[in-house]
């Protein structure tokens, strides 16, 4: 009996001594929080207010730099939808690069939402001809067009079914969004999506300081890490706030349009009424919110 | 208490061998320090150690994982034929086939775990504490299939070895149940894990309805073949008796298998190849190339191969029954389905990606050590959890060897 009470002293000691050493380690306790959270939609205003908190002092003690984490929602009766025009673009690419500075995407390892795809006039939208690669002196090449590829934002996503954790969801205003602390790199949704919409941090990602975007929202371009899925958010952190996303802007022939489905007299609205549109893969029956046309 | 000393008079057993048994523990240890440092690097650096892509964002893992779910199957589906056929040791098989799906099962989860961007994250996929997105994600029915079976699996052949050490009867209403729903279990976890590539329509190459049938008949074709030659170990090295007769059948029910996959492969390529269409560019990719691009050619083809050898040995009777051909057409149909599984399954489906680009993907040697380090992870368990069944089933080792301290076996 005696050997049996001196083992069982000798086990409560040792755990004892280990809760205690883990308690007032609790400076780490931050680490600690975030390996907990739960996912975003089922937190609480208070619980997303102080990871919001939290968040912009990481950052500044990270970057030393004033950032702005925005949790604002989708703004009622409101249904983001894109067309772009494939008679003008030119494949210059700047929305490509546009979208990089604006939602802080890793440059090393390089991940782009945009991917613009030259094809044969000839053969029409065709991908198994396309090239990705294109590199020539000037664009546009003759014989060819540009359709450039980003998030459909579809109304049917599978990418938000086969998540088996639901750590992406599409939110009222239309937009598919991932929670970055709540993925677990399953990589399943890159498998369903058959637009290549979602990219995965391979690495840790990479942003040089001083090109750090400060006008963040949680569900867009905060920084991201290792091992998650990322995707085009329309720039969620522009829209909500009644600006174009980032690629809209910058385009310097006008080839891309957004608005409101919902509202009877915006841009895009008159476009799916007046212009002959259509959407990828429509087979598939994702829905994309994300028409293209040839306007001229 | 009871079961605390059947677990430490078990452990004790995996401390005595010979020295082949020693040798080959050192081998895998050696091994799976090696296969170590490469999956190191990973949690290090990120999957950015592998050369996976995001145009091939699946590949060797995931791959593996595929092979190994049909090793777990097929090891149980072995109680079919032995309770028609009335083989004399149906116990043993039970034990050995649930021992060898039990470790296949822990190695598949071992492969979903090295794949996953953020491991830790992994109770994300509890439910109750994590959110389980259950019915509608394919993934979190797998989780689900592949847990019960697991526990079934566990709980069966623990409660049998058990029941053997301390010299009891094991309650049949106990273990029939339990082993009869295995067996659907095994087609399930099967069948779900196809289900999981079928679901998505946006891969072409995985958008066949042949999809789960194949993986049925190729894990049938394949899955028995350790068994038969475990069997065979086993009937040299301790009292385990199986009739030539009840090995021979093993082989013939692996033919019929196998012929059934050969036929569902054709019925697959002229689909593809008669019709024409664009579609035909996946199994183009895998079977001749595209362009320049002919890295998985060599893959392919040492699978079709491998496997027509094996076919042809298992179905001549001659080359059946002599023990040598057996063996060889054993090893070949394994390797055959391991190499489908692994590469030929996989790469075709993201190769060219949803946008038609061609990234070219083979695996890199951090996913060559890690899947090594899994491997021989699972043959250690393996060996481990056999040397218990053994001791407790051939050798006599019970409860009155644990309180005689009677020598244990070598």
């Amino acid at each position: 009996m005696k050997k049996e009470n001196s083992r069982r002293s000798f086990i409560k000691n040792i755990s004892l001594a280990t809760f205690s050493a883990l308690a007032l380690s609790g400076c780490n306790m931050e680490i600690f929080d975030e390996f907990l959270q739960k996912n975003f939609r089922t937190l609480s205003k208070k619980e997303k207010d102080k990871i919001i908190k939290n968040l912009e002092i990481k950052y500044k003690e990270k970057y030393g730099k004033e950032f702005h984490v925005s949790v604002k929602p989708a703004i009622d009766r409101t249904l983001f939808g894109y067309a772009l025009d494939l008679s003008k673009c030119v494949g210059c690419r700047r929305c490509v690069y546009a979208c990089v500075k604006e939602n802080n995407l890793s440059r090393n390892p390089q991940i782009h939402y945009i991917e613009v795809l030259q094809m044969d006039k000839e053969k029409g939208i065709d991908f198994a001809d396309s090239d990705a690669q294109y590199n020539p002196e000037k664009v546009p090449e003759k014989g060819h067009f540009y359709l450039p590829v980003q998030c459909q934002q579809c109304r049917n996503p599978q990418c938000v079914t086969v998540c088996p954790v639901k750590a992406t969801w599409q939110e009222p205003d239309g937009i598919v969004v991932v929670d970055y602390n709540w993925c677990i790199g399953c990589r399943y949704c890159m498998a369903a999506c058959p637009y290549g919409a979602r990219h995965f941090n391979w690495g840790k990602p990479y942003v040089p300081v001083e090109e750090l975007n400060t006008e963040l929202h949680f569900l867009g371009n905060r920084p991201r890490m290792k091992g998650v899925v990322e995707k085009c958010t329309f720039c969620i952190q522009r829209v909500r706030e009644g600006k174009y996303p980032a690629c809209v802007e910058i385009c310097p022939v006008g080839a891309r349009k957004f608005g409101n489905l919902l509202d009877p007299e915006s841009e895009i609205r008159y476009i799916l009424e007046n212009k002959r549109v259509l959407v990828l893969k429509q087979e598939l029956n994702f829905q994309p919110k994300f028409y293209y046309f040839f306007g001229n | 208490m009871n079961f605390i000393r059947f677990m430490t008079g078990s452990i004790r057993i995996i401390f005595h061998g010979s020295k082949i048994y020693y040798a080959w523990l050192i081998l895998l240890l050696l091994l799976i320090l090696w296969g170590g440092s490469g999956y190191l690097g990973q949690i290090t650096h990120g999957l950015i150690r592998t050369n996976m892509r995001d145009s091939v964002s699946w590949a060797f893992y995931i791959g593996n994982f595929t092979f190994l779910v049909g090793v777990a199957a097929a090891a149980v589906m072995l109680v079919i034929p032995a309770y028609i056929y009335d083989w004399k040791p149906i116990k043993e098989i039970v034990i050995f086939g649930e021992l060898l799906a039990v470790c296949a099962v822990i190695m598949c989860l071992a492969f979903i775990i090295v794949d996953l961007g953020n491991p830790l994250r992994f109770w994300h996929m509890l439910p109750l504490i994590g959110i389980l997105n259950f019915p509608y994600s394919m993934l979190s029915w797998d989780f689900f299939v592949l847990s019960v079976y697991l526990l079934i699996n566990l709980y069966v052949v623990t409660y049998l070895l058990y029941c053997i050490f301390y010299k009891k009867d094991y309650k049949k209403s106990v273990v029939l149940p339990l082993v009869l729903i295995s067996i659907p279990m095994a087609v399930a976890i099967h069948t779900t894990t196809a289900f999981l590539y079928n679901a998505l329509p946006g891969r072409i190459f995985w958008n066949s309805a042949l999809l789960a049938p194949r993986f049925l008949a190729s894990a049938f074709c394949s899955g028995p073949a350790i068994l038969l030659i475990l069997f065979q170990i086993l009937r040299k090295t301790t009292k385990f008796e199986i009739k030539d007769e009840a090995i021979w059948t093993i082989a013939e029910l692996m033919v019929y298998a196998m012929f059934i996959y050969l036929f569902f492969t054709i019925a697959e390529l002229f689909k593809e190849f008669y019709s024409g269409t664009e579609h035909i560019l996946y199994w183009k990719y895998l079977l001749f190339g595209i362009g320049d691009h002919k890295e998985i050619v060599p893959y392919s083809w040492s699978s079709i191969i491998m496997g027509c050898i094996a076919f042809i040995l298992f179905l001549i009777p001659k080359t059946r029954k002599n023990f040598l051909t057996l063996n060889i057409g054993a090893v070949l149909i394994y390797g055959s389905v391991y190499v489908e599984k692994g590469i030929a399954l996989i790469i075709p489906a993201f190769t060219p990606d949803v946008l038609g680009q061609i990234y070219v993907y083979t695996p890199s040697w951090t996913e060559i050590k890690t899947a090594v380090m899994v491997f021989s992870l699972g043959f250690l368990l393996f060996t481990f959890l056999s040397k218990i069944a053994i001791a407790i089933v051939f050798d006599d080792y019970n409860i009155d060897s644990l309180d005689k301290k009677m020598r244990l076996p070598k």
